[in-house]
């Protein structure tokens, strides 16, 4: 297998440059070249205009290449002073160590990057973006000219993605080069100045950033125009079909304030607001995991009691967790195992498992949901992002559910899996006449896929728009406009 | 920088030592004979071996390991040592402890091949090469106890060494063993290397994380062949020094042994998913473990209780521990 082909890259002094790609295009692998793990069948590799030959890991820290991995690669266990003066004291191979030089080093580590942090403290005990600060800092310590971060926004919030951009372009003034790999086409277009863009292993594309939008980045990505037609949906006759899920002054104390939710049999209603604002709660609600609300949940105006999971699902409500793998996935697991999960019950009348029904039902599901695997026996920890959140969706249809309550659908999964993924959930509400809740931070993710949008804040419903009506940039407005 | 100067009161020896002080004036309370100096000597002299076999055991759990091969490498270089000298009828105490501590490290290599080169986990390697060693020394080497009728008397004579000796009220005299000094110098070998050469970071690295440790650039396998090897040492030299004290050399010792060490170390404060643990943690861990069972024993309790409460102390110092680990990552 060619994990790379003929892949040119150029880096310029001190230019911030983009590297996207989707999972599995070769990012990796070219990031492993130019940090010297991995030797290439074939090419050169040229720094400061002349040729290096061969690039081992030391040799590439030597040339002045630093590497930020999306795990950090820091010693959680050890002080924040530690941490930072740990490859300098490598570099020089000390034997014995100073604390006293370990402190100058850490001292000095901060100051260049003009942050505040506690030398003393744990590393295990920062948040992601400190952690991300303490290997930014490390890596301007060893005199880095070029710095390759590794997907450094995965784990941040809005806020401290501004304050990263800031750092980056502060490092940038100092004339550092910095490779930002990633598949977030927002972030790319904001921070670079030229994109190149990689796909199974081949250069297709390479320029300046400002000729590049997100659909052509798209498209360079997945090798194909991902079509975004909004989604449409027509009024039934409401007075005589009753919504398939309608929630009447639905509350949870200290949760949310009083609610009104209709949602019909084919509709796709956006949810979106603020970290906080108590919208996956409501979705918890609706799922039964709050007990103790107050109001009413009639299902297909039917009023059911939905104090636990189990009655949500029996009621015909599915609910796809924010976070796949801790809420989800048994990674360690088949794929068959992780859909047949939730309805080991109905498969078994007898105690029994009726095992060709389940791998029917498994094989019926692999197909429909298109999950890259040839056998429903293959680990789930070996699927993409998209594929496992494909298994996670499986699981809930084969529970025949009405309602689908999604938080999340699409985070960490890449483009081309995105649309496969918002294609399946519009042709289950289409077809099978799903009621669907879909929550996200990612606002054209909604605007594309949903009929109407409904915004939260502070436990209440501040907002509601027909899709048709309105634009991505207008939402986010809003939404920044929330205090 | 505020709040360091208080930063000591949370490390966690000062919590030990302040649960250790607490438990001796306990224990004083309910059992004054616990105080006289006869009592205290004999105490230190309980902490000799299981306290420089725990320092092995230490730099194997900072490492995100776990070692239970050291009782069967202990007894093992200590028998062999000892049949040696009896082969070769030879006179001398420092050739014999090189000689066993040699051992130790050798059948150590053993260990670090196999987690290195196989990226085993430490608890079956163990396990496998502890079962070896004992079944090579039985099989091979031989099953007879080696009484003191026969034990070099070098051995013995280096053992009875006394540091300090006092009268006592009724004419006879208390001894503070030499042994003693020994552990004391070995440990403060080990919280030098570990706290103050790289190797010795090295190892807290590779306890935090294997994959950055590479990255950051250490020698992952000169580390762990430097643990094991250091651990097997510890072992080694621990088995020949227990012997010389008892005036015996038994094949079969040490049996069991693992649990109380590894006790000990968890009560110190070291973690049992690597990173964290200290020199000084495990010794006061070591003094506790032995205090607990010496006033077990002076208050009559049966062996076999002996056994629940090592249990207890070790499910509740782990829980201890851990929970502190998951606090701290949240």
């Amino acid at each position: 297998m060619v994990a790379l082909n003929d892949v040119s890259l150029n880096i310029r002094k001190g230019e911030i440059h983009c590297l996207a790609g989707e999972n599995g295009s070769g990012k990796s692998t070219l990031i492993k070249v130019m940090s010297g793990v991995y030797q290439p069948d074939g090419g050169d590799i040229w720094i400061d205009g002349k040729p290096v030959g061969k690039l081992s890991p030391i040799g590439s820290i030597d040339h002045g290449v630093q590497v930020i991995y999306q795990d950090f690669s820091l010693f959680g266990n050890l002080t924040v002073a530690e941490n930072l003066a740990m490859n300098v004291q490598l570099r020089e191979k000390k034997k014995i160590l100073n604390w006293r030089r370990v402190r100058e080093i850490a001292t000095e580590a901060v100051n260049r990057l003009g942050v505040e942090l506690d030398l003393d403290t744990d590393v295990e005990k920062l948040s992601t973006a400190g952690k991300q600060l303490v290997a930014i800092a490390r890596a301007l310590m060893s005199d880095a000219r070029l710095i390759i971060m590794d997907e450094p926004t995965t784990a941040l919030t809005g806020k401290e993605v501004e304050t990263l951009f800031r750092i980056v372009r502060d490092i940038q003034a100092r004339g550092i080069a910095i490779l930002f790999v990633s598949h977030k086409m927002r972030e790319m277009l904001e921070i670079s100045e030229r994109i190149t863009v990689i796909r199974n292993g081949n250069k297709v594309a390479e320029g300046p950033t400002g000729d590049f939008d997100e659909a052509l980045i798209t498209r360079h990505m997945t090798g194909a125009d991902i079509i975004s037609e909004p989604y449409v949906w027509t009024a039934p006759n409401t007075a005589t079909t009753p919504p398939r899920i309608e929630a009447r002054g639905l509350t949870v104390p200290g949760h949310f304030d009083p609610v009104d939710l209709k949602i019909h049999a084919g509709e796709i209603v956006g949810l979106s607001g603020l970290l906080g604002s108590g919208r996956t709660e409501l979705a918890l609600a609706l799922f039964g995991m709050l007990p103790g609300y107050q109001g009413k949940i009639l299902i297909d105006g039917v009023e059911k009691k939905l104090a636990t999971p189990q009655d949500a699902i029996a009621a015909g409500v599915a609910y796809v967790p924010e976070d796949r793998l801790s809420e989800g996935l048994f990674l360690t697991q088949g794929i068959d195992r992780n859909m047949l999960s939730t309805s080991y019950e109905r498969l078994a009348p007898s105690m029994v498992i009726d095992r060709d029904r389940a791998d029917m039902l498994v094989d019926k599901m692999i197909a429909e949901m298109q999950i890259a695997t040839t056998s429903g026996k293959k680990m789930v920890r070996e699927l993409s992002g998209g594929n496992q959140q494909r298994v996670v969706l499986a699981r809930w249809l084969l529970t025949n559910p009405r309602i689908l309550i999604l938080n999340g659908p699409t985070v960490g999964v890449d483009v081309g899996s995105k649309a496969e993924i918002h294609r399946i959930i519009r042709e289950l509400a289409v077809q099978q006449g799903l009621a669907v809740l879909m929550i996200s931070d990612d606002v054209p993710e909604l605007i594309q896929n949903c009929n109407r949008i409904i915004m939260m804040h502070r436990g209440r419903f501040v907002d509601e728009k027909p899709c048709a009506d309105t634009s991505d940039n207008q939402i986010s407005t809003m939404l920044r406009t929330l205090k | 920088m505020t709040g360091n100067k208080m930063a000591w009161l949370r490390k966690s020896e000062v919590v030990i030592a302040g649960i250790l002080l607490l438990a001796m004036i306990l224990i004083g309370l309910v059992n004054p004979a616990f105080w006289q100096m006869d009592n205290l000597f004999g105490l230190l002299r309980s902490n000799v071996i299981i306290g420089i076999m725990a320092l092995g055991v230490l730099l194997v759990m900072i490492s995100g390991g776990i070692d239970v091969s050291f009782p069967a490498f202990a007894v093992a270089a200590m028998y062999l040592t000892i049949k040696g000298m009896l082969y070769f009828d030879y006179n001398g105490v420092f050739l014999p402890f090189v000689a066993a501590a040699t051992m130790g490290a050798l059948l150590g290599s053993l260990n670090a091949f196999f987690v290195y080169k196989f990226r085993m986990i430490p608890l079956i390697v163990t396990l496998g090469t502890a079962s070896m060693v004992r079944g090579f020394l039985l099989g091979v080497v031989g099953t007879s106890i080696i009484n003191i009728n026969k034990m070099p008397d070098v051995l013995i004579d280096f053992a009875k060494t006394d540091v300090i000796t006092l009268t006592r009220a009724d004419g006879g005299t208390s001894g503070l063993t030499a042994m003693v000094v020994v552990y004391l110098v070995l440990a403060a070998l080990l919280h030098f290397v570990l706290r103050h050469t790289m190797i010795g970071r090295g190892v807290y690295a590779l306890g935090g994380d294997a994959e950055a440790a590479s990255r950051a650039g250490f020698d992952l396998r000169k580390v762990i062949f430097f643990i094991y090897c250091v651990a097997g040492a510890l072992a080694g030299f621990a088995g020949l020094l227990h012997s010389s004290m008892i005036w015996l050399a038994n094949p079969r010792d040490f049996v069991g042994m693992e649990l109380d060490v590894i006790a000990a170390v968890v009560l110190g404060g070291a973690s049992i998913f690597g990173g964290r643990g200290s020199v000084i943690g495990t010794m006061l861990g070591v003094f506790m473990l032995v205090m607990v069972k010496n006033s077990l024993i002076i208050m009559k309790i049966d062996t076999t209780w002996q056994r629940v409460a090592v249990g207890v102390i070790i499910v509740i110092a782990t829980a201890i521990t851990a929970w502190r680990d998951n606090r701290a990552k949240a």
